[in-house]
């Protein structure tokens, strides 16, 4: 059982649901990165998104893509963002990692030697944004055999016979996108999505995690009712930007504190 | 009878193209792949993109013999086909005219477009006025800055221009945005994507639209000279005007393809924006796999060329097979080297060429001093150059 599976089987025992923030790696600076990752652990996430640095991050919001150039303006990399992951394990082993990136810089390194690398790093999941699985066949089959989960993403427009070929593909959890749009858009229409939750459910066994829209405390509340798993992206990621240096980890714990309490306020 | 048969039904061509975008997007693809598929082919769609293509565009644009600068150089002969005088100036609204077209059959009443030098921009709000569709244009605001004319000619024309912020502030990054606006608004709104770059269909699609370039030259050059050239040359940013004249002669072995890519300040510079030329690394950008300029870590490096409609990091899927394949042939020239060109075609022909297309002029002028007169070069001459005088003065230290 992957790291990323019995974290989530441990949960559903507790009846409780999976918060996985995310931070860009290197965002506002790499030296923050993993401390920031053990500040979250210790505020009550469950699971970690890292993202990969992208200069072309087109699937992301203004807010995400500032992180990524903050990122860039310390020549952070994919073998950076691994060294990153390979420092948290040092004093964390038990916590899924899931990075989310762009395929050109997993391709620049290759795909097999990124399947190796990562998963010597201690990565649980990869989601590889800009690869929908029609185009990653041969490297889901590399992540598969390493025992890596491979994420993917769920679309509200997402067709029904679409799913069933996604989730065949998917392991660890599906990742629903709450919103058409960008990452840190409008909020998200929580009837809408317990009526699509619905219809993923009924073709798939895999916990769903929900994110794109989750932009507080509140909606974070009301989406742990319907789903399994609470991503928090932009609203993570403003934190940073809108924090000091000293108010950084603080600022950080603060907010999943919060996030965490609103979700197991149900 | 067409033998080259590309893309795959998935939009691949060879291990370039296909679909890379995130889920969000794929539904909007699907869509416009299954009604592209529908109205390719059919008749009345096609006879109402012939009847725009002759009487608001103004097609089908000649041939031109350039005398005086084939004996100049006393080499090859060298024809123009005058895309220039196109409505708009250049090649893009063959493309524009067709996507718009499309969207209204889709019932789309919006459309939306990324541009960098503006000529895209002014080609999709020129055929969104015809049409009465709403037009939103995203453009770098570094080229907002460097191509007010063409901001005030879509503004002009009832578009609403979008500067962007983010990135290097030009041409990818506007189609970034433009792509983020698509994802959010994509029940009522129709992406017109300007090159033959993106996922499938654009490639495809966008090259079809162009093709009319190619299969117009062909017929004309019957006509004029008795026989197809020894030799086609167009100027290669993403590749659509070259796409559009290459097409039609892919299945013509006789016929030389070859694409011209901006070299800038000189290939061994790196600033340049030559992918093909200087054999980047392979990667994935914008939707497609091709040739993209890019760091170590994989990340899209800045480029370089005085032309700004060449200033883009990867180049159209299609491109980056015919490479491989050995089917046609990229050469690059630099900034001084298009100057020069453009200079010469405006003094020995009385044609102000874009900066973009004088960078095939320089090729075919260095080419042509190598080949005897019996051989004939044929130069797609994309687009007019009034868009670049400022430009040209500029870096002539002239101010206007």
């Amino acid at each position: 059982m992957s790291r990323i599976q019995s974290t989530f089987a441990a949960l559903a025992q507790q009846k409780k649901k999976a918060l996985i923030p995310y931070i860009t790696a290197g965002d506002p600076h790499p030296k923050h990165t993993v401390n920031l990752m053990h500040a979250l652990v210790d505020s009550g996430a469950n699971m970690l998104e890292l993202g990969i640095p992208f200069s072309d991050p087109m699937a992301d919001g203004p807010v995400i893509q500032r992180a990524s150039e903050r990122a860039l303006a310390h020549h952070v990399g994919l073998v950076d963002v691994l060294q990153m992951v390979r420092t948290f394990r040092e004093k964390d082993t038990m916590t899924p990692v899931i990075l989310m990136g762009y395929a050109n810089p997993v391709e620049a390194m290759g795909i097999e030697n990124f399947a190796d690398q990562a998963k010597a790093a201690g990565v649980d999941g990869v989601l590889t944004v800009d690869y929908p699985p029609e185009e990653c066949g041969e490297f889901v089959a590399l992540l598969k055999s390493r025992e890596l989960d491979p994420i993917f993403l769920l679309s509200p427009t997402t067709e029904p016979s679409r799913i069933d070929t996604i989730v065949r593909q998917a392991s660890g959890f599906v990742y629903y996108v709450s919103l058409k749009g960008v990452t840190g858009s409008q909020n998200l229409d929580i009837a809408q999505v317990t009526e699509r939750l619905q219809g993923i459910r009924s073709k798939t066994s895999l916990p769903i995690g929900v994110g794109f829209g989750v932009r507080d405390a509140e909606t974070a509340r009301q989406v742990a009712e319907i789903a399994d798993a609470i991503v928090v992206g932009s609203r993570m990621v403003q934190e940073i930007e809108n924090s000091s240096e000293q108010e950084l980890l603080g600022n950080l714990a603060a907010l999943t504190s919060e996030l965490r309490a609103a979700i197991d306020s149900n | 009878m067409q033998v080259y048969d590309m893309p795959d039904e998935r939009g691949h061509f060879g291990p370039y193209g296909g679909v890379f975008v995130a889920e969000t997007l794929i539904e909007a693809l699907e869509e416009l792949r299954v009604m592209y598929e529908r109205y390719r082919h059919d008749p009345e769609f096609l006879a109402e993109f012939a009847y725009d293509l002759k009487h608001f565009v103004g097609r089908p644009s000649p041939i031109y013999y350039a005398q005086r600068l084939s004996e100049k150089i006393g080499g090859a002969r060298i024809y123009f086909k005058r895309e220039d005088l196109n409505h708009t100036g250049a090649h893009k609204v063959n493309n524009t005219v067709g996507q718009a077209l499309l969207a209204k059959r889709m019932g789309k009443p919006r459309v939306i477009a990324e541009t960098g030098a503006g000529q895209h921009g002014v080609a999709t709000a020129t055929i969104a006025a015809r049409l009465g569709l709403e037009c939103v244009v995203y453009m770098g605001s570094e080229d907002v800055k460097r191509q007010a004319p063409n901001v005030y000619r879509m503004k002009l024309l009832g578009a609403t221009v979008i500067p962007v912020e983010s990135g290097s502030k030009t041409l990818k990054d506007a189609l970034n945005e433009a792509m983020r606006d698509w994802v959010t608004n994509v029940a009522d709104t129709f992406y017109i994507i300007g090159t033959v770059a993106g996922p499938h269909p654009y490639p495809m699609m966008v090259r079809d639209f162009q093709s009319v370039i190619g299969i117009e030259a062909k017929q004309q050059m019957q006509e004029m000279i008795g026989r197809q050239p020894d030799a086609v040359i167009a100027c290669v940013g993403g590749g659509s005007n070259a796409m559009g004249i290459f097409y039609p002669y892919i299945d013509e072995e006789s016929v030389k393809l070859i694409g011209v890519e901006a070299a800038g300040y000189g290939i061994e510079t790196g600033k340049h924006a030559a992918p093909l030329t200087a054999n980047s690394p392979v990667g994935v950008l914008h939707g497609n796999r091709t040739y993209l300029m890019q760091d170590k870590n994989g990340q899209i490096v800045e480029t370089h060329s005085v032309s700004a409609g060449l200033d883009y990091p990867g180049v159209g899927p299609e491109h980056a097979w015919l490479k491989d394949i050995h089917r046609a042939e990229y050469v690059a020239v630099t900034d001084d080297e298009a100057m020069n060109a453009f200079h010469t075609m405006c003094r020995t022909e009385g044609i102000i060429p874009a900066l973009e297309s004088s960078h095939a002029i320089a090729y075919a002028m260095k080419l042509a001093a190598t080949m005897s007169p019996e051989k004939v070069l044929l130069v797609n001459l994309s687009g007019r150059g009034d868009k670049d005088i400022n430009t040209v003065a500029r870096l002539s230290g002239i101010e206007l």
